[in-house]
């Protein structure tokens, strides 16, 4: 349900970034999202075809990468991505350690956008 | 014949606004000398129950506040209020969660000179509170028994983002096959530095462990 709140935050910041550039129309919008937020790309675009009516950015397609998991080894530094699906079975590739810490894999972020 | 598409560089997190609002919140905490609590967990993990167990253990202590998040009802704040504590009802009209300014703004109708501590209980929800920061000083989730001890594989973000795991209804264990180690092995690989207590709101079993962290981390905010 955060994806709506998420959406309008995405939409004001390519907003203010379009101003002043001479902008017509925002095409494309380039996201990245970490695997560890829970979001749904089809909900994300929805809610955007909804707020951005009307405004640059009606129609823009939102192109998500997801970021992957990474995990550092806190025993010999090593740093892994152990899956989603497997990070709760996680340990060390190299010395089976199990003090692991997140290096990235959360948040969101916008790259850039595709104007005319 | 189209325009040629041109490309602009935003390389802006979506979150930053709610950061900042967080960060002007932690200082604005910091200046009053009031330390902010983040409680999360599911529906009927035993939220507000805990909250009267520890306020009950450390009133002696400190001022307490509480901000009740809930999407449409007050049953929260009037039973805090019933027993003489200050209690603001944050509804968040269909939001599954609580970002920097919406308690902020709780927090303006709280006397935080009368108060040490202000407890929100976040909406109960294991995904979306975990994306925002409150500006809380520090955030603790709970998780209860009859839940499982499966819920760190399906809801990994919440344990990554708290300081804290209360496992509460540690009085159901004997009914159920709950693995506490499991749990506690899935947890620590998630987040190295949570730290971990078994408690029981209803009968009152490990409140004093759980409650003497809280009233240290206190004191190292407040001073004193």
């Amino acid at each position: 349900m955060h994806e709506l709140q998420i959406t309008e935050s995405i939409l004001n910041i390519v907003l203010r970034h379009a101003a002043g550039q001479d902008v017509a129309k925002i095409v494309r919008i380039h996201l990245r999202v970490g695997e560890l937020s829970d979001l749904a790309d089809e909900w994300i675009q929805h809610y955007f075809a909804y707020l951005s009516r009307g405004t640059l950015a009606q129609d823009a397609e939102l192109a998500i990468t997801r970021a992957p998991i990474v995990l550092r080894c806190a025993a010999c530094g090593r740093s892994f991505e152990p899956g989603k699906d497997r990070l709760g079975e996680a340990k060390c590739p190299v010395c089976a350690g199990t003090r692991l810490e997140l290096v990235s894999g959360r948040g969101y972020f916008i790259e850039n956008m595709e104007v005319v | 014949m189209s325009d040629p598409v041109r490309l602009i560089e935003v390389r802006e997190a979506i979150h930053a606004d709610n950061a900042r609002v967080a960060q002007e919140l932690r200082q604005r905490l910091a200046e009053k000398k009031t330390f902010l609590l983040n409680l999360m967990s599911g529906p009927g993990a035993g939220k507000t129950r805990t909250i009267l167990r520890t306020i009950d253990e450390l009133r002696d202590r400190f001022r307490f506040g509480v901000l009740e998040a809930d999407i449409d009802s007050t049953v929260d704040a009037e039973l805090i209020a019933a027993r003489g504590i200050s209690a603001v009802q944050l509804r968040t009209g269909g939001f599954c969660h609580l970002d920097a300014s919406m308690v902020a703004k709780g927090l303006d109708a709280l006397d935080l000179d009368a108060l040490d501590v202000v407890i929100i209980e976040n909406v109960g929800n294991l995904v979306c509170p975990a994306e925002f920061d409150t500006g809380a000083i520090r955030s603790v989730m709970i998780l209860s028994v009859p839940e499982g001890d499966d819920k760190p594989l399906k809801y990994p973000l919440m344990f990554t983002v708290s300081d804290v795991l209360l496992v509460n209804k540690v009085d159901y264990l004997a009914l159920s096959d709950f693995d506490g180690e499991a749990l506690r092995q899935r947890v620590l690989k998630l987040n190295p530095r949570i730290q971990i207590f078994d408690i029981s709101a209803k009968t009152g079993q490990g409140v004093e462990a759980w409650a003497a962290w809280l009233s240290r981390e206190v004191r190292s905010f407040i001073g004193g």
